[in-house]
């Protein structure tokens, strides 16, 4: 036996999908996962990124039980995630981004009780636990509010709370940070890196948010079509993923497309070319070189610097595969 | 480090499914108003079921070979267990909210059966009141009716009551497995479902044959009250459900909830996408 946490084996996953009206009758697979090879170490950090419907939740749901496999093997703490299920979910805690495991007409606080007594935590050891994570998540001042009242981030950082009460050795997140504001991220993430540093949780998390991965992640898995397309540090993906940096040109007047700026690709124009999108590769030239270039053609405004997201980035690696 | 919950001042194995109940306990009884209203407008509705059976008598003064007196008894038994099932483990019929809500994927995160999880989730205080207008009706019918009253009849009444109100509830249960592969499936469900306790209320002497073998045996829900109500009153049964059948209910409970376990088992494999 391996001591990976997470070990899967040509892992996959087909869903039989039926058409609507006279095509009901045919049924047709979509393979949702495929051959997908995943080994986690106990302590890692990883970031599971991949468009939507690349089969991250699928992977998800495989990895903690929820759906069989359609072939391949998938084991989960040294677990059949399906099978062993019920001491599975002693060591894995989960949050689902868009489902609540808290009760929404409680008061946080008695959900968190309730969570103790179903995962049998000992008494002082319950309150000790939970007087942690609140403390961490800065939960106080809402406590006593029924979780329906909560905003959006403060039912998150309960939801969080509450996937991690009973210490569990693994974390899934998928999606955590979806719509929170600023301070809420920030506040999230700062727990989940004190979790990892004081009991050594190995995190697995998947996000739309680059700040997510920069912030936690030490390692990075592209998904696509169900296959790892990417597995690596943050660094290598943006190197794999081209260096191409966007810049947004404001112009005092309607200007024609800016073609043939040297290593520039121009995206797009709007309001008749008084506003320009030319992404630059960072390696070959520098945004002061384009900008220099372009104030020779027509007269600048204002401009900005666009970061690539999370989509950019896999949009990226996706295309480069092709 | 994991073991934990081996110490010894660790909460037992069902302090879980008492926290869960205490908190929906709590909470429906936190709005008062309401509550009061949902507890009058259940037993209302027990209130209706029994005049409609009254109504019916008014017509005739025999049905199915009983008297009004006589099928009070059978319509006590009945509702009451029904009642009873419902107040404990009905909101299982509210699988699919749970399916779509995504509750469901949350039991599978927690170190609990997911079936016990489903039926302990919730608990239906209202239905209280319909209980007590099943139970008024069933004193009602045990004390004007010339009950030959033995350790046996005795017997007799607490198994019957048990045993229907496990069969009550299994029916509940294979109508929730039933739930994971029939999408809208729950206008079926509840044919046999509320069907089933309708025709539990009911002379199963009037029935056609096939109705007979439909809710007589493969859903036993003449089993649950009529048949023990002949032997309590001494009277023969129709054919087909000779009253000997009356100490059988615990068998039909056994069987229906086997049924019913069975169902649940292929709609989880299902949901998982294991099997079928």
């Amino acid at each position: 036996m391996s001591d990976m946490i997470i070990e899967t084996d040509r892992l996959t996953r087909d869903f039989r999908i039926r058409g609507k009206g006279t095509a009901a009758l045919k049924r047709s697979t979509l393979r949702a996962v495929n051959d997908l090879q995943l080994r986690i170490a106990p302590g890692e950090s990883v970031g599971y990124i991949g468009a939507n419907g690349a089969g991250k939740s699928t992977t998800i749901k495989m990895l903690v039980g929820i759906l069989v496999p359609t072939s391949g093997s998938v084991r989960t703490c040294g677990l059949d995630p399906h099978r062993e299920r019920r001491r599975l979910a002693a060591e894995v805690g989960v949050v689902f981004g868009q489902r609540s495991q808290l009760w929404w007409d409680l008061p946080v606080r008695e959900s968190f009780d309730i969570l103790a007594a179903i995962h049998r935590l000992p008494g002082a050891d319950a309150r000790r636990r939970t007087q942690e994570v609140i403390e961490q998540l800065e939960l106080t001042d809402f406590l006593a509010t029924p979780v329906r009242q909560l905003s959006l981030g403060q039912r998150m950082r309960a939801e969080v709370a509450a996937a991690l009460l009973h210490r569990p050795r693994l974390v899934i997140l998928d999606e955590p940070t979806i719509g929170l504001d600023v301070l809420s991220k920030q506040r999230l993430r700062e727990f989940l890196l004190t979790e990892r540093q004081t009991h050594g949780t190995t995190l697995l998390l998947t996000t739309h948010d680059m700040g997510d991965i920069e912030r936690l992640c030490e390692r990075v898995l592209v998904v696509d079509h169900g296959s790892t397309v990417y597995d690596g540090s943050l660094g290598g993906l943006a190197r794999a993923a081209g260096s191409d940096r966007i810049l947004v040109l404001d112009f005092a007047d309607a200007t024609p497309d800016l073609i043939g700026i040297p290593h520039t690709t121009h995206l797009g124009s709007d309001v008749g070319g008084a506003r320009q999108r030319l992404a630059f590769d960072s390696e070959r030239t520098t945004a002061a070189a384009v900008l220099a270039a372009v104030g020779q053609q027509a007269q600048l405004r204002d401009l900005s610097i666009e970061e690539p997201d999370i989509e950019d980035v896999v949009r990226r690696i996706y295309q480069a595969r092709r | 480090m994991t073991n934990f919950s081996e110490t010894v001042d660790a909460p037992g194995r069902f302090a879980g499914y008492r926290a869960v109940l205490a908190s929906r306990v709590r909470s429906q009884r936190s709005y008062r108003s309401n509550f009061a209203f949902d507890l009058a407008s259940s037993g209302f509705v027990g209130v209706i079921e029994l005049v409609e059976v009254w109504l019916l008598f008014h017509q005739v003064s025999v049905l199915g070979g009983l008297t009004f007196a006589q099928v009070l008894l059978v319509f006590g038994i009945a509702d009451l267990c029904h009642s009873f099932a419902d107040l404990f483990v009905g909101h299982c019929d509210t699988l699919p909210e749970y399916v779509r809500a995504g509750t469901l994927d949350v039991f599978y995160l927690r170190p609990q059966p997911l079936l016990l999880q489903l039926m302990t989730s919730d608990i239906s205080l209202r239905r209280i009141t319909r209980a007590g207008v099943a139970l008024a009706a069933l004193v009602i019918g045990l004390s004007i009716n010339d009950i030959h009253w033995s350790v046996a009849a005795v017997g007799l009444l607490a198994v019957t009551i048990v045993s229907a109100i496990a069969i009550f509830s299994a029916m509940f249960v294979w109508a929730a497995g039933t739930q994971f592969f029939l999408i809208q499936g729950a206008e079926f469900t509840n044919a046999f479902v509320y069907g089933g306790r309708y025709a539990a209320t009911q002379p199963a002497a009037v029935w056609s044959a096939p109705l007979k073998v439909l809710f007589g045996f493969v859903f036993p829900m003449a089993l649950s009250a009529y048949v023990p109500a002949l032997w309590l009153l001494g009277l023969p049964g129709p054919i087909g459900l000779p009253t000997w059948l009356a100490w059988c209910t615990p068998v039909a409970a056994l069987w229906i909830w086997g049924f019913a376990l069975f169902m649940w088992r292929l709609g989880v494999r299902h949901y998982q996408g294991g099997g079928g």
